[in-house]
């Protein structure tokens, strides 16, 4: 089975909901492990790196919370196969990057993936739609406690975990929430709330982590240290900071529709317009105007279309996502005037937008 | 501008990296780019992408040349400070003890604290638990002994066997 018949289609994964996911589309735990006195994936040379990932890729698949699964080498992989794992949030764009010699597992929900000699030997991830941090930590440590009976990890009594980069020493806890912010932004509090994150040691980023743009209002935020608490602790401390940052959003949101309505209904209707009837249309152009129609739709404006219609219009629009619709090989002009098609045509039997009674 | 690599084609990729206070320049072609894996932003670094030759930087010469032979290499997996310098990576799990020095003023700038309060593999929890109570049965038994109480010396004793038997060496 492929990659493509394994992966649920975007309308099904789409129907997805979670807690407060009117702002918070997703949530993540990942655990960094490596394997005792053995080199890292960057330092490992390719014949070690093969080793490495025979040794650990069938440890994976035995695990009963990975059963059943899709696995595969990333050399097995193609561009293409990989691009979508990386829209899907299923990889980071590093290990899209890697070929022989890592790998990658995942199970049936799509909730459950680990990428096998990354950055570290293991990088194990949890995700849930939503805000489920405390579900997601609970069915990683689960996986994790089952996997360090099969590997032999590399951990130190007071150092923790031990991982290629100190940055994620100790406990080599990730956790983060990918929160749509348009409110914040529209209201230019948006510096002020990264800036207040960044001082509580919370990382905000991208869409697609490290080192992107925040395209669409879509912020990522996340734990920074990771040793010298523990994870309940650390989950503990960003929930409260995440549910400080959607309570801002929500309350931007009411007082930009309270004191500058028309800004907000402008900025929508605009979005609608441009959406809806553009012949030619940009991934960047589209996720930012997507961002205000979620923001419509958020606000009653749309009576017929909901989030989960918005979310796979979200998800098709993304480039390897709109190429998987067509046999034959788009360039980047081709793609956006599909896109444009696609959009026009989703968007034909919506009528536009209304101001909230 | 042409590109650094093969002096030919027309530079597209324009690379800025900044290691401590040096700034680091590169201009590619696209090819070139794609050959030296550019895509992947974590794992190269300038120096290495222009054929293994350190740039000209107002430092390099002199401390290359300085650079001890016996500089500290991690016996498991022959790692060196230097290496470290340039990734901000470790070699392996073992390089955590070889360079231990400075480690500490490091974590700190990073981290919360400098020990580790959260989750131990059930394995090595159960181990320690287990040579936690070795140590405690041991004292009893020497107390027991020294009160010349050999009823309870003798059931310490067989309970300190067993429980030695049961752990693997």
């Amino acid at each position: 089975m492929n990659i493509h018949e394994f992966l649920v289609p975007p309308a099904v994964f789409c129907q997805r909901t979670g807690p407060q996911d009117r702002i918070v589309m997703s949530s993540r735990v990942r655990l960094a492990r490596n394997l005792r006195k053995l080199p890292f994936p960057a330092w490992a040379k390719k014949p070690d790196r093969l080793r490495l990932l025979e040794a650990i890729q069938p440890a994976v698949e035995s695990l009963p919370q990975m059963d059943p699964h899709f696995s595969a080498a990333m050399d097995d992989l193609t561009a293409f196969d990989k691009q979508i794992l990386v829209e899907r949030h299923l990889i980071s764009r590093e290990h899209a990057a890697k070929g022989a010699g890592s790998g990658f597992v995942l199970n049936r929900e799509e909730t459950l993936c680990v990428m096998i000699n990354e950055e570290d030997h293991l990088r194990i991830q949890s995700l849930r739609p939503g805000l489920q941090l405390k579900a997601c930590w609970q069915a990683i440590d689960e996986l994790d406690s089952t996997l360090e009976t099969k590997l032999d990890y590399a951990f130190s009594p007071e150092l923790g975990y031990l991982t290629a980069c100190p940055t994620n020493l100790g406990t080599g806890i990730r956790v983060s929430a990918m929160l749509h912010l348009p409110g914040l932004v529209l209201a230019e509090e948006i510096t002020r709330i990264i800036n207040a994150a960044n001082k509580l040691n919370f990382a905000v980023r991208g869409l697609y982590g490290e080192g992107t743009e925040a395209l669409g209002n879509v912020f990522q935020v996340s734990n920074q240290m990771t040793l010298g608490e523990s994870e309940p602790q650390i989950i503990e401390r960003i929930s409260k900071a995440l549910n400080q940052i959607i309570e801002e959003e929500e309350n931007a949101r009411s007082i930009l529709l309270e004191k500058k309505p028309k800004v907000v209904f402008n900025h929508i209707g605009r979005a609608y317009g441009v959406l809806a009837n553009a012949h030619t249309i940009s991934s960047k152009e589209t996720m930012n105007l997507l961002s205000l129609l979620r923001l419509g739709i958020d606000l009653g404006m749309f009576a017929q279309l909901d989030r989960s219609h918005w979310d796979e219009i979200f998800l098709l629009t993304q480039p390897a996502h709109l190429q998987k619709q067509f046999t034959e090989k788009l360039g980047a002009d081709e793609r956006d005037i599909l896109r444009a098609d696609m959009l026009r045509e989703r968007l034909r039997t919506v009528p536009r937008p209304q101001p909230p009674k | 501008m042409l590109c650094n690599v093969c002096k030919q084609n027309e530079a597209k990729v324009h690379l800025t990296q900044i290691i401590g206070d040096k700034m680091q320049k590169v201009d590619l072609c696209e090819e070139c780019s794609k050959e030296k894996g550019v895509g992947d932003p974590a794992s190269y670094s300038l120096a290495e992408l222009l054929l293994g030759q350190s740039l000209p930087t107002d430092e390099a010469a002199p401390e290359a040349a300085a650079a001890p032979e016996t500089e500290t290499k991690c016996p498991a997996c022959g790692y060196t400070q230097a290496d470290f310098k340039k990734a901000g990576r470790f070699g392996c799990s073992e390089c955590y003890i070889t360079f231990a020095d400075g480690l500490g003023t490091m974590l700190k700038t990073m981290h919360k604290g400098l020990r580790h309060t959260g989750k131990v593999p059930t394995a090595l929890q159960q181990a320690r638990e287990a040579v936690q109570k070795l140590k405690t049965l041991q004292k009893r038994l020497e107390k027991a002994v020294a009160e010349e109480n050999f009823e309870e010396a003798a059931q310490l004793r067989d309970e300190i066997k067993r429980l030695k038997d049961k752990a693997p060496a």
